[in-house]
């Protein structure tokens, strides 16, 4: 046949792209399992990191299941829904898109060395793309234990930098909530007076030059996604406190 | 045989990718940060230029010449989708420090350069070694420059720090920080084409 007439043309095309197809979807299926292992363990690893714990991802998911005592999903309105593998189930890039009544909010609460820390995925967007990472509260509920970030595309040198343990650190120890438990959330700002972060109470930490729009995105999303865990924090207090409050007139009645 | 070794050697000095075609800079400027990104890039376009021209060459003679350009392109394109894939599922961590540029080598004219200029009109084993042999010209100055680029900037080569700790204690050696960033890879490619002009020169231009 004519190598260079329509007909062959068009059959060579043809052809070309059914066996490209197939072998990469045969590649791409075989090596799903391996790839969204990788991808899981990987997520186990940043969850344990914001509470202190650095491991290699074989090893994560051991400690994973010793340490994550409850994963539960978070309702809008403070409850818990019980039905919802969170882990497995919850897609936070996908749940974003939801009105926030329908979504559900992950919360994986661990407990090391008999001290309950809270870790919360949080996710918003940067410059180019998404950001994303977890944010660990020790159990005051308002300061903070640890952070992760990650990104999909951020400037290299200037935005990606919120991946750096040096961005990360700045965060420990700041406070989420006023006096009043109003929620502050943390600013990543650019008119911070205290560059060397001893003030943990000013819910400011310094910024990044160069990344104003991927520091925004962060500060935005810290806000935005612990807004929603409000209501059920609160509850929490109010129970803690109850409980304390029964104890104090139990105590009381045992007096009298 | 002299003549199929050729293919293998001169594209490593004499006809080099790089620093005498000055093919391929983006890549040169952008993993060779690291030893260990630019190692695992090498091999990757390795793997993609051997493949590749293997293939086309294969094919030379069934492809209509109308579409040549996107055939190549489909063949190389495929191949870094495999080699993309393989390296999310065996090596994770090397592919997430890649990202996008195992992705770009598709866009890496060294690659459609060689199926263009030499796999199109040669048999299977003379391709093969034309592309192996540029790629590894190719990656032969990766990691040179990723060598400098990791030991000056960081301290460290592949991760663990080469330069001693009474270097920054007691010498008050500082890493420079400046040498992480591209504009250092480009001087780093400027200073190795002069060292290699002057020892080769007969890649020097008559003026």
């Amino acid at each position: 046949m004519n190598r260079d007439s329509n007909l062959y043309t068009f059959i060579f095309a043809a052809l070309m792209v059914v066996v490209v197809a197939s072998v990469l979807a045969f590649t791409s299926q075989s090596l799903k399992d391996l790839q969204n292992d990788n991808i899981r363990k990987e997520k186990m690893q940043n969850i344990l990191s914001t509470v202190g714990i650095e491991i290699d991802r074989d090893g994560a998911e051991d400690l994973f299941n010793d340490y994550i005592k409850e994963q539960l999903a978070v309702q809008n309105d403070g409850s818990i829904d019980s039905s919802v593998n969170v882990f497995r189930d919850v897609k936070l890039a996908l749940e974003l898109k939801k009105p926030a009544d329908n979504q559900d909010f992950p919360l994986y609460v661990a407990e090391i060395d008999q001290e309950k820390f809270y870790i919360i995925p949080i996710r918003g967007n940067g410059l180019w793309n998404a950001i994303f990472g977890y944010i660990s509260i020790k159990d005051d509920l308002n300061t903070i234990k640890g952070v992760v970030f990650d990104h999909v595309g951020e400037t290299a040198g200037l935005g990606a930098e919120i991946t750096q343990d040096w961005f990360k650190e700045r965060f420990i120890d700041e406070k989420l909530f006023d006096s009043e438990y109003n929620l502050m959330g943390i600013k990543v700002s650019k008119t911070n007076n205290d560059p060397s972060n001893l003030d943990k109470l000013d819910h400011e930490v310094d910024f990044i030059s160069g990344a104003t729009i991927t520091c925004d995105g962060v500060t935005d999303m810290i806000k935005e996604r612990i807004g929603h865990y409000v209501p059920y924090f609160k509850s929490i207090k109010e129970s803690e406190n109850a409980m304390a409050f029964s104890s104090i007139s139990n105590i009381e009645s045992n007096i009298n | 045989m002299s003549k199929n070794k050729v293919l293998l050697t001169d594209p490593l000095d004499d006809n080099n990718p790089i620093t005498v075609q000055v093919l391929g800079i983006c890549s040169a400027l952008a993993i060779t940060v690291q030893l260990k990104a630019a190692i695992v890039m090498s091999l990757s376009v390795v793997a993609v230029m051997g493949a590749s021209n293997v293939i086309v060459s294969i094919l030379r003679n069934l492809i209509p010449n109308r579409i040549r350009i996107i055939v190549q392109l489909t063949v190389i394109a495929s191949l870094v989708v495999l080699v993309d894939q393989i390296l999310k599922a065996y090596a994770y961590d090397v592919s997430k420090e890649l990202s996008i540029f195992i992705g770009l080598i598709i866009t890496n004219c060294i690659v459609m350069g060689r199926l263009e200029a030499f796999a199109l009109g040669n048999g299977v084993w003379r391709s093969f070694l034309d592309g192996v042999g540029n790629a590894f010209g190719y990656g032969g100055i990766l990691i040179l420059v990723a060598f400098f680029r990791e030991l000056l900037g960081s301290g460290n080569l592949l991760g663990i720090q080469v330069i001693p700790d009474f270097f920054y204690e007691q010498w008050g050696y500082e890493n420079n920080g400046m040498m992480l960033l591209s504009p250092m890879a480009l001087i780093t490619v400027g200073l190795i084409i002069w060292v290699q002009r002057s020892r080769n020169r007969k890649l020097i231009e008559k003026a």
